[in-house]
């Protein structure tokens, strides 16, 4: 137990020691520490930033289906609009159709009407003809008097 | 303990010896086989044992840690490297909150004198004939496994400390702060005397009062395990007094084991951490 030159043995070790562990052993390791810091450090950064995008990802997605949303209730009001034009076109296509079938058919029965008559007047006229014939069976010449004849029928 | 060739008194002695070596007293140099030829050899001779073992524990520190710094990446940690940033946070806590100046020596130097006297202290927890009577039986005579139980080793430490606290006060107040602080306080530049023997004993008080800390802590722990051991030691037949003495070494033995876990931790961070707390005065102007 007494001081002697262990005392100077001691005080050089630990120097060195402490050298040792100054040069070779703390700054690496703070420096893996810092490094570690760092890179937890990014990482929640990173994570942030992540959320981040993905709440204006989301943000936009919504806008975009709002617009979609009102691009398709345009679309189909539009269409609504043209289907009230088409069926609008189509009754007036339908009705122009109708007075035109209804005017065609009207000139028909009026063709008709006309030729019934024509017709009737023919044989009124021949029936006239007929009777005058039967009255006048020999005075009357149908060669001589078909102008007369053809006078009355037209009167007719 | 072999209790058929030594006293009581012989055994506490013998295991208060550290293993000289040096010049005797007939002129050649050799290890000292009694405590009154290691007083002989003066100041010039050394304590083999205490070098050898804060040697291989410093080294044994130094060479884990190194390797682990060595190997040392940013990316999940290993077990050994997971253990060494651990001890190393809690070293670079410990310093910022009692240093505040800037400097990268003091944290290295914190961690150095914690682990090697955590080292040094723990060697007190093996068992305590063990080592030496091996070294007996190798014809060694003497042997102190626990370095901080030699005061020698405790002051070598704190004279390290020192000369840094005196550097680096020098350094921070220049050589005229430095005096300045030794002679113009408490009392002003009339009370000089007075203020040089105050400051010079506060100044002398740092390490005196540091290492004998240590090794009085130890020392005592070391005396109390001597104590414990002597009990079985008086082993002498089957007597109930001798197994009632044997049971209680045991029983004791672990108990003040445990309780000098607590002391060792304790000791080698009180140490560090009034090495912290001297080099951050050396640091600042205290008015």
């Amino acid at each position: 137990m007494n001081i002697n030159a262990t005392l100077l043995g001691q005080t050089i070790m630990f120097i060195m020691f402490v050298w040792f562990c100054m040069r070779f052993v703390w700054p690496p390791i703070m420096q893996v520490l810092t490094a570690r810091k760092q890179v937890i450090a990014d990482g929640l950064a990173a994570g942030e930033r992540g959320k981040h995008e993905l709440e204006l990802a989301s943000r936009r997605a919504t806008e975009g289906m709002h617009e979609a949303k009102q691009k398709a209730a345009d679309v189909i009001a539009l269409a609504e609009k043209r289907a009230t034009q088409i069926i609008e076109e189509a009754k007036e296509h339908a009705k122009e159709e109708g007075d035109r079938l209804v005017a065609g058919a009207k000139a028909e029965i009026e063709q008709e009407v006309h030729r019934a008559k024509e017709s009737l007047r023919q044989q009124v006229a021949d029936l006239a003809i007929a009777g005058a014939e039967k009255i006048l069976r020999r005075e009357i010449d149908a060669k001589v008097h078909a102008e007369l004849l053809a006078s009355i029928k037209s009167e007719l | 303990m072999s209790a058929e060739t030594l006293t009581s008194s012989e055994y506490i002695r013998h295991h208060l010896q550290n293993l000289t070596f040096g010049k005797l007293s007939d002129g050649s140099l050799g290890i000292a086989r009694s405590a009154e030829q290691a007083k002989e050899m003066g100041f010039w001779a050394i304590n083999l044992d205490t070098m050898f073992f804060s040697f291989v524990l410093g080294a044994l520190f130094l060479f884990f840690f190194s390797r682990a710094a060595q190997k040392a990446s940013a990316g999940v940690p290993n077990g050994l490297q997971n253990f060494v940033e651990w001890i190393i946070e809690f070293i670079d806590t410990s310093v910022r909150g009692s240093f505040t100046a800037r400097n990268n020596m003091v944290a290295p130097l914190a961690l150095t004198i914690f682990a090697w006297i955590l080292l040094m202290n723990l060697m007190d927890l093996l068992p305590i004939d063990y080592l030496p009577l091996i070294a007996h039986a190798a014809g060694i005579p003497f042997l102190k496994i626990v370095p901080t139980t030699d005061p020698n080793a405790t002051f070598g430490m704190s004279i390290g400390v020192f000369v840094l606290v005196v550097y680096y006060s020098i350094k921070m107040k220049g050589l005229g702060g430095f005096v300045g602080e030794l002679t113009l306080q408490p009392f002003g530049k009339y009370g000089l005397p007075a203020n040089i023997f105050l400051e010079g004993v506060n100044l002398i008080a740092k390490p005196i009062s540091l290492a004998l800390r240590l090794f009085g802590n130890m020392y005592a722990g070391e005396m109390i395990f001597i104590l414990i051991a002597l009990m079985g030691a008086s082993w002498a037949s089957v007597t109930f007094g001798s197994t009632l003495l044997f049971g209680s070494q045991i029983v004791l033995s672990l108990g003040w084991a445990i309780f000098h876990i607590l002391i060792v931790t304790l000791q080698a961070f009180i140490f560090m951490t009034l090495t912290v707390v001297y080099l951050d005065m050396a640091h600042q102007e205290h008015h």
